[in-house]
């Protein structure tokens, strides 16, 4: 737990100087809309009463940190959740979505790499296009897939999953393959010298060696899952969900309600990688690992 | 019989190929034909039917006596491929007519052209350039095969031009917007990804070279950009738009903002990456911080910033393309996707989506490139 | 003393060339060898000249290219296919995610024993090697020289008769191999088993082995065969005796005369 105490100074003088930091630029950048404001209203605030107004505009170019935690508090703690406008209800529709297609990538790129380590006719010719296609940016396909699917009365909760399980299984697939590759020689020939069927080495070695590799891509796949999700509620007409409520508040230029979305998102994303952490070394504990 | 050397696949073939013949009509009005003799009707698959199975039937059969491998390749390489070219362009005119036998067809010609890919997977050539040709050759035909299932069912099975376009209509939607595709990847590529990746990824870089300095940064921006490196930063995609406007300089942002992390920490990491021994080697001739960044510390983290380049890549473009999905002026990739959507142009879509696709492999290339230049002593690179 | 009993492993004009990118490597020419049941044999000589491949064919983890060779009088591969033997790596190669009991278990379940039969054998092996008591440990819970017997338990744990071992202490500082030595010994009287053990130190192959086959490169050939004199009682002060010495000189005149050091 040392290193946890040599962290947490550091990492909370650096996010304060953040917020610092953001007051001052939301002064700043605040400024000039406020002055034009004044200008109009034949006011001339003195300096503190002018400070106060540029931190609490109620359309501002960048929000002060405590609008957007108010606006996150009440749009979180103080809606009943089954309202549109409930961070809550939204970030659940863009969870469920999240979730499904993470479950759906992670089994898929699971049995992809089960099938390049076993049949070399798909490692040659499959495992080639999977690496290319890390390079292509996928997420263009998103507004397509919605909007084909929603032609074909298919809409909801599918087509965003399908997103996210497109970008999810990318990195599973890849992870596992080095996994399910990692045995060591001396370990495949320990097994070798057993006469250990193709299934027993497979269960015995390659599944157990796999496991830490399947939770570190697991947790860049989830956040990709988000990602794909939240994107995926872009072109839908913006009903619900954390990409909906951005492209509301863009439409209509309410800055805080875009920023306090942003931080629903994030709150989420960063619970989804704990979680999948968490899980990760719960396996390895099970495992046996050795403790950090 | 030791002249025979069957496998499941050319026998499946085989086998689904006399089903095919024995189900008769390949497409409706083939059937149409059959049902009225007298009446002169004009079909598909006139001619080129026999050559069809013969092709196939011969291919398959060949296949399974025993010959050299690459022989054997040949052999169903041009079975299976004439067949499929028959098979597409055969169908041109009667699209959506198709019955079960053209199907049967086109699952014998990819069943041996899936034979030829694993007689090749498993021929081991001695001869480098050999090696690197099969490298090449194996999934060029995989690749080649998505092509021809998709042309091939998507026209025979007639699925509707906004589901799903064929890839020749999209090739040509590709050859006859070449002015509007290139102005949309200047006004993305060349001026958002181009500066926001260079702006993003130097900046990372001088962060990473500040925390390194002092431990007290490092210690603290660790923990934060690991943190921020899974967050969906794609969000402040709107902000930006607001804050910079409706051209590239937004675009450029966003770009700016999610490379920045990953370079920061991959270059902390690779910075950490030299070993104790070579450090206190450099100490022993008493080099100074600056000597012992540039001599030991950042080739030693080379192979680390370079991943970070090729992570940024395909972020840069992503970043770049979703940015404009909320609001560019009338060019650019992202803002030509959202729109033809909109009008169910879906095979312009599909158009962008290759050039994306295309562009996202160059970039990822050059700096592939110029990582095996640099790190030519890392063992990833020297292995091939 | 053990010739006359019938062979467990032999070997005529034995050959293997490996085909590598800088052209083909000649691994074993012509190696003549025969193993009766209950010998300790020692292979020894410098790095390249075989030795280690040499056991790997016999453990059919190679394919020789040319000659014959047999275990239990059958091919390698059957013997494989049968369990005839037991092999110990260079390192301990324990799966980290299983524990001792459940490592030195890991044969016995491929071969598909009862539960029972199971536990019984491991309980037997482990308290064989001394490390009744470790069962419930994970690997990286264990010393080096304790990881090493837990894979030694390993390879007796299914009563294969023959035991191939492989540079098995290489890896451990002198104090515990003279230790591990000499449990070794004791192990080998006590169970009447056959072992072939590679190995490049001297003391090592004089103090173990009834048998020490001298091996020299390019291409890897057997120099030369040295019948040990001593008891089979050995503690470990008789390396201090002439006798060992002289054993020791004769595998070290071996060694020089097969090993041209021009490189």
């Amino acid at each position: 737990m040392d290193s946890f105490r040599d962290k947490i100074v550091p990492v909370t003088s650096i996010l304060l100087g953040v917020v610092v930091v953001w007051y001052v630029m939301a002064v700043i950048l605040n400024t000039p809309f406020q002055r034009d404001l004044d200008r109009r209203a034949n006011e001339a605030p003195g300096a503190v009463e002018f400070l106060g107004k540029t931190l609490s505009q109620p359309k501002p170019t960048l929000p002060a940190p405590h609008q957007v935690a108010t606006n996150f508090f009440e749009n979180t703690f103080l809606r009943s959740v089954t309202s549109n406008r409930s961070l809550v209800y939204n970030a659940w529709v863009t969870l469920s979505s999240t979730l499904l297609g993470f479950a759906f990538g992670t089994a898929l790129g699971i049995v992809i790499a089960v099938g390049i380590v076993h049949v070399a006719t798909l490692e040659r010719s499959l495992m080639p296009w999977i690496i290319a296609s890390q390079t292509i940016p996928i997420l263009a396909v998103a507004p397509m897939i919605i909007v084909v699917l929603a032609a074909i009365g298919i809409t909801g909760l599918i087509p965003k999953a399908l997103i996210s399980t497109y970008l999810s299984f990318f990195p599973v697939a890849v992870g596992m393959v080095k996994g399910l590759r990692s045995p060591e020689i001396m370990h495949l020939d320990l097994m070798h010298t057993y006469n250990a069927s193709r299934s027993q080495t497979f269960w015995k070695l390659r599944v157990p060696a796999s496991v830490p590799f399947l939770f570190t891509s697991m947790k860049v796949a989830v956040a990709a899952s988000l990602v794909g999700a939240i994107v995926g509620e872009l072109p839908t007409g913006a009903v619900a969900g954390i990409g909906a409520k951005l492209l509301a508040g863009a439409y209509y230029s309410q800055t805080i309600d875009i920023w306090s979305a942003l931080v629903a998102g994030s709150v989420v994303a960063a619970l989804l990688v704990m979680v999948v952490g968490i899980a990760g070394r719960l396996v390895d504990r099970a495992m046996g690992g050795r403790p950090a | 019989m030791n002249w025979l050397k069957p496998s499941w696949q050319a026998v499946l073939a085989v086998a689904l190929c006399l089903i095919a013949v024995a189900l008769g009509a390949i497409t409706k009005p083939e059937a149409a034909a059959m049902a009225q003799p007298e009446a002169s009707l004009d079909y598909p698959y006139l001619v080129t039917k026999g050559l069809m199975f013969g092709l196939l039937l011969i291919a398959a059969l060949v296949s399974m006596t025993k010959l050299p491998a690459i022989v054997e390749a040949l052999v169903l390489f041009v079975g299976a491929h004439l067949t499929a070219w028959l098979l597409i362009t055969g169908i041109n005119g009667f699209e959506g007519t198709a019955l079960a036998p053209y199907f049967l067809v086109l699952a014998t010609a990819w069943l041996l052209g899936w034979r030829c890919v694993a007689v090749l997977s498993s021929l081991r050539p001695v001869a480098n350039w050999a090696k690197t040709a099969l490298r090449l050759i194996i999934p060029a035909i995989f690749g080649a095969w998505i092509l021809i299932l998709w042309e091939a069912i998507t026209r025979g099975a007639g699925i509707p031009f906004i589901l799903l376009p064929p890839p020749s209509a999209i090739g040509a939607r590709i050859a006859g917007s070449l002015p509007v595709l290139g102005a949309d990847v200047r006004q993305t590529i060349f001026k958002a990804v181009i500066f926001g990746y260079v702006v993003g990824s130097g900046a990372g870089f001088l962060a990473a070279i500040a925390a390194d300095r002092v431990p007290f940064l490092r210690r603290g921006l660790l923990p934060i950009g690991n943190m921020v490196s899974a967050l969906p930063i794609i969000g402040v995609a709107p902000i930006m738009v607001m804050w910079f406007g409706f051209d590239w300089q937004s675009k450029a942002a966003v770009v700016i903002i999610m490379t920045f992390f990953p370079m920061l920490v991959n270059t902390v990491a690779g910075l950490a990456a030299s070993g104790h021994m070579e450090r206190d080697l450099m100490r022993t001739y008493a080099s100074g911080y600056w000597q012992t960044l540039f001599k030991l510390r950042l080739p030693a983290a080379a192979p680390f910033i370079f991943n970070a380049l090729k992570i940024n890549s395909t972020l840069a473009l992503i970043g770049a393309i979703v940015a404009e999905f909320f609001g560019t002026p009338v060019v650019g990739m992202g803002f030509r996707i959202s729109t033809e959507v909109g009008r169910m142009n879906i095979d312009m879509v599909w158009a962008e989506i290759a050039v994306a696709a295309l562009a996202g492999s160059v970039f990822y290339g050059v700096v592939a490139l110029f990582e095996r230049a640099v790190t030519f002593w890392h063992p990833s690179v020297r292995g091939g | 003393m053990t010739r006359n009993s019938p062979a467990v492993v032999s070997a005529s004009k034995l050959g293997l060339t490996f085909q590598t990118n800088d052209g083909p490597v000649q691994a074993l020419s012509n190696v003549d060898l025969t193993i009766g049941k209950g010998e300790f044999v020692s292979f020894i000589g410098p790095s390249g000249c075989g030795k280690t491949t040499l056991l790997r064919v016999i453990a059919d983890l190679e394919k020789p290219t040319a000659g014959t060779i047999s275990v239990n009088g059958m091919t390698p591969e059957q013997a494989r296919e049968s369990r005839a033997y037991g092999y110990v790596f260079q390192a301990a190669a324990l799966f980290p995610w299983r524990t001792i009991e459940r490592n030195v278990g890991l044969p016995l379940e491929i071969i598909g024993l009862s539960k029972a039969e199971q536990a019984e054998r491991i309980k037997r092996t482990l308290e064989l090697v001394n490390l009744s008591g470790f069962e419930k440990k994970y690997p990286w819970q264990l010393s080096g020289g304790m990881q090493q017997r837990a894979s030694i338990a390993r390879a007796l744990a299914f009563d294969a008769d023959l035991l191939l071992m492989d540079e098995p202490f290489g890896a451990l500082d002198e104090i515990v191999r003279d230790h591990l030595n000499e449990q070794l010994l004791e192990l080998w009287e006590r169970t009447n088993k056959t072992i072939c053990f590679v190995t490049h130190s001297i003391p090592e192959a004089v103090y173990l082995s009834t048998r020490i086959v001298v091996m020299s490169p390019r291409p890897g050939r057997v120099s030369d065969i040295i019948e040990s004199t001593l008891p089979k009682k050995r503690p470990l002060d008789i390396r201090e005796t002439p006798e060992f010495l002289a054993i020791a000189a004769r595998v070290r005149d071996g060694l020089r005369a097969g090993h041209s050091y021009d490189d």
